[in-house]
């Protein structure tokens, strides 16, 4: 049994007084990923941006219980969230370069970590995450070019080459294909299989031929409880639960 | 059977007539407004246009070594000097009260003029030389024909044997017109002929200058952290209320608030364009936050988002990110705030850049004018040539203007990043 990355147990999610989830217990496991499925509203995107504190943002968010990284409590009063954030890196449902150049958007993380001083380093380092996001044989020629100049897949992937750049432990993806076309889509899916080798990935998405697709372990969110959580093939061959079943076969969501 | 032809029954007909109707409103609403602006842009030109040029008066000036010594000649009397050119030109004006209009033929300034040509060009001395010297403002109006001769002499302002002797110096091509450069350099002076623009407009430039070097910083600084930092509470909302209220204070409050705290209080130097920049940045304040704030409202989250999610401290996220998009927007609210600041008058003049300013002012701290009040000053003052001055000036304050805007056009085309 491979020991998990991210525990979350007895997990409660409000905004306001409106609870978004309820009492979720999951564990994510490395160098796996790790789809979460289900009906809009249901919660998944909530409790993914969660796991990287994006929910500070909203001032009426509150998360209750225990959700833990690496064995250490991602809540705890001591957690400073930048050091959070650069172990847990995260890729949004649109594409959203920074308005600068192609090379910009990839060092941005590591001039605000301070990686590196060296310029030959930054521009190896730059290098090896346009690599890592396969990105690199499309725009090797035009890094001084504004990374809005790409389209729409490529800012994706650029999006990833960006988050990876520092080295994180953990990819969050926030249904990342949702606004691709479907080679665009088939591209980044390769490249997601290909990230699971050096990071944990969870992903949220819509698509359920795309959670069966990349992912290993599926997670079905249904009205914001956890109903089901296994490898993916069980889930979607003999799930045990029957809201899960007609959630996959398309009677409801 | 489709007939895309058909009009009846959609109410087609009536809907593009209530198109054409709003598409004319418009248009007439844009031609009337355009037809205003010419209108009143066109009046002032013309009436200013009368100031582009002044006339000057050939006059014989005895410059021989008894009158100026060579080696001081800026001892001389040139006023009397000027005098006696005048009766040699006319041996026949005899009375006092005829001398003394005849002497009012060229401006006052003409004894420093004389002086000064001298200063530059000393050959003049040891003989008698003709000089050009500014004629006085009565002199260039009746050469253009702008006092009614008609009338009894009584009401007009020069007299029947000024024309004469103007008609006659004119026959003897001792008249001539020339560009009036003295009203871009020279400041302002109780003769119109030789009243200037450049105190008022460095007085604006100062002002300006102090104006903008604190209310740039402290707006933007303020609007960025009510819109990226502070907490929404019930403190917050009332800061932005009196922000927004303050926006619309009448100015002169402003002008007493320094009146009584940078002058009465701090001790400021009066009439000052470093008070009157102070006073005009107070003013100019809640315009520049309200627009920078709009303007950082509307940069997308999703930079922030992804800066945050990198790991990038708030501060970071928002002056790496959040702010570069914003600067343009941000920029053409303070040049919006600014271009308010250079016509305001009534906070001016309760901290004193009313005074009545001959020297170009050297420092934010000497007494000054702004040029929207010299257009007050101007305007009230009752010598007719002071009516194209007034003119004039408003050109100069809108050429002003418009080179802001300008500058602002271009920055912001600089500045602006497309996303």
């Amino acid at each position: 049994m491979i020991d998990p990355i991210i525990t979350a147990r007895g997990v409660d999610i409000f905004y306001d007084t409106n609870q978004a989830i309820h009492n979720v217990d999951l564990d994510i496991l490395p160098n796996k990923v790790t789809a979460f499925i289900g009906p809009s509203g249901c919660g998944k995107s909530t409790f993914l941006r969660a796991i990287n504190r994006m929910n500070d943002l909203i001032p009426t968010c509150r998360v209750t219980g225990d959700m833990k990284i690496a064995g250490q409590d991602i809540y705890a009063p001591a957690v400073d969230v930048v050091a959070l954030r650069a172990q847990v890196g995260m890729v949004f449902q649109k594409p959203n370069p920074f308005p600068k150049s192609i090379f910009e958007n990839v060092a941005y993380g590591l001039k605000i970590h301070k990686i590196t001083d060296s310029k030959t380093e930054m521009q190896d380092r730059v290098e090896w995450s346009l690599r890592s996001a396969g990105l690199w044989a499309e725009v090797a020629d035009r890094l001084d070019q504004p990374g809005n100049s790409l389209s729409g897949g490529q800012q994706q992937r650029l999006c990833i080459a960006r988050a990876i750049a520092v080295k994180p432990k953990v990819i969050l993806m926030d249904e990342p294909c949702s606004a691709l076309d479907p080679i665009a889509t088939a591209v980044v899916e390769e490249l997601i299989d290909n990230l699971r080798k050096d990071y944990t990935i969870v992903i949220v998405t819509h698509s359920m031929q795309q959670a069966a697709r990349v992912s290993q372990r599926t997670a079905f969110f249904h009205l914001g409880t956890l109903v089901e959580f296994g490898d993916t093939k069980t889930i979607f061959t003999t799930p045990e639960d029957e809201r899960t079943q007609n959630y996959i076969t398309g009677r409801i969501g | 059977m489709i007939d895309l032809t058909k009009k009846a029954g959609l109410n087609l007909n009536s809907r593009h007539r209530a198109e054409q109707r709003f598409r004319w409103a418009g248009r007439s609403a844009i031609a009337i407004s355009l037809m205003f602006l010419t209108l009143m842009v066109g009046s002032i030109a013309i009436t200013a246009s009368g100031s582009l040029r002044q006339t000057q008066i050939a006059v014989q000036v005895d410059l021989s070594a008894d009158n100026v010594d060579p080696s001081d000649p800026a001892s001389a009397s040139y006023g009397r000097l000027i005098k006696s050119g005048l009766r040699s030109m006319f041996p026949d004006v005899t009375s006092r009260r005829a001398k003394k209009a005849l002497y009012n033929l060229v401006s006052p300034e003409g004894s420093f003029e004389a002086a000064r040509m001298v200063a530059e060009n000393p050959d003049l001395l040891g003989g008698t030389q003709t000089l050009w010297l500014t004629a006085s403002d009565d002199l260039d109006l009746y050469l253009r024909g702008k006092i009614d001769i008609t009338l009894p002499e009584k009401q007009r302002q020069i007299s029947e044997a000024e024309v004469v002797w103007i008609d006659s110096l004119q026959a003897a091509d001792q008249l001539r017109r020339v560009a009036n450069w003295n009203f871009l350099t020279n400041g302002d002076s109780r003769e119109p002929e030789i009243a200037g623009i450049l105190s008022a407009l460095v007085g604006s430039l100062y002002s300006l200058a102090v104006c903008f070097a604190l209310s740039f910083p402290i707006g933007i600084g303020a609007a960025i952290y009510l819109e990226e930092f502070a907490p929404a509470n019930r403190l917050s909302d009332l800061i932005e209320v009196n922000i927004n209220n303050l926006a619309a204070v009448p100015s002169i409050v402003f002008g007493l608030l320094g009146l009584s705290i940078f002058l009465g209080y701090m001790g400021l130097p009066r009439s000052s364009p470093l008070v009157g920049g102070m006073v005009l940045a107070l003013m100019t304040l809640p315009t520049i936050i309200i627009a920078a704030r709009a303007a950082l409202r509307s940069v997308p989250p999703s930079f922030k988002e992804a800066a945050l999610a990198l790991g990038a401290s708030p501060v970071q996220a928002v002056f790496h990110h959040v702010f570069p998009v914003a600067m343009p927007g941000m920029l053409t609210g303070a040049i919006i705030g600014m271009a308010q600041a250079l016509g305001e008058t009534a906070p001016l003049l309760m901290i004193g850049m009313v005074a009545f300013i001959v020297d170009i002012p050297d420092s934010i701290l000497e007494p000054a004018t702004a040029l929207p009040v010299q257009i007050f000053l101007w305007a009230d003052s009752p010598e007719r040539a002071f009516t194209e001055k007034t003119a004039a000036a408003i050109i100069v304050l809108l050429i002003f203007l418009i080179s802001m805007n300008l500058i602002a056009i271009l920055l912001r085309r600089k500045l602006e990043t497309r996303f």
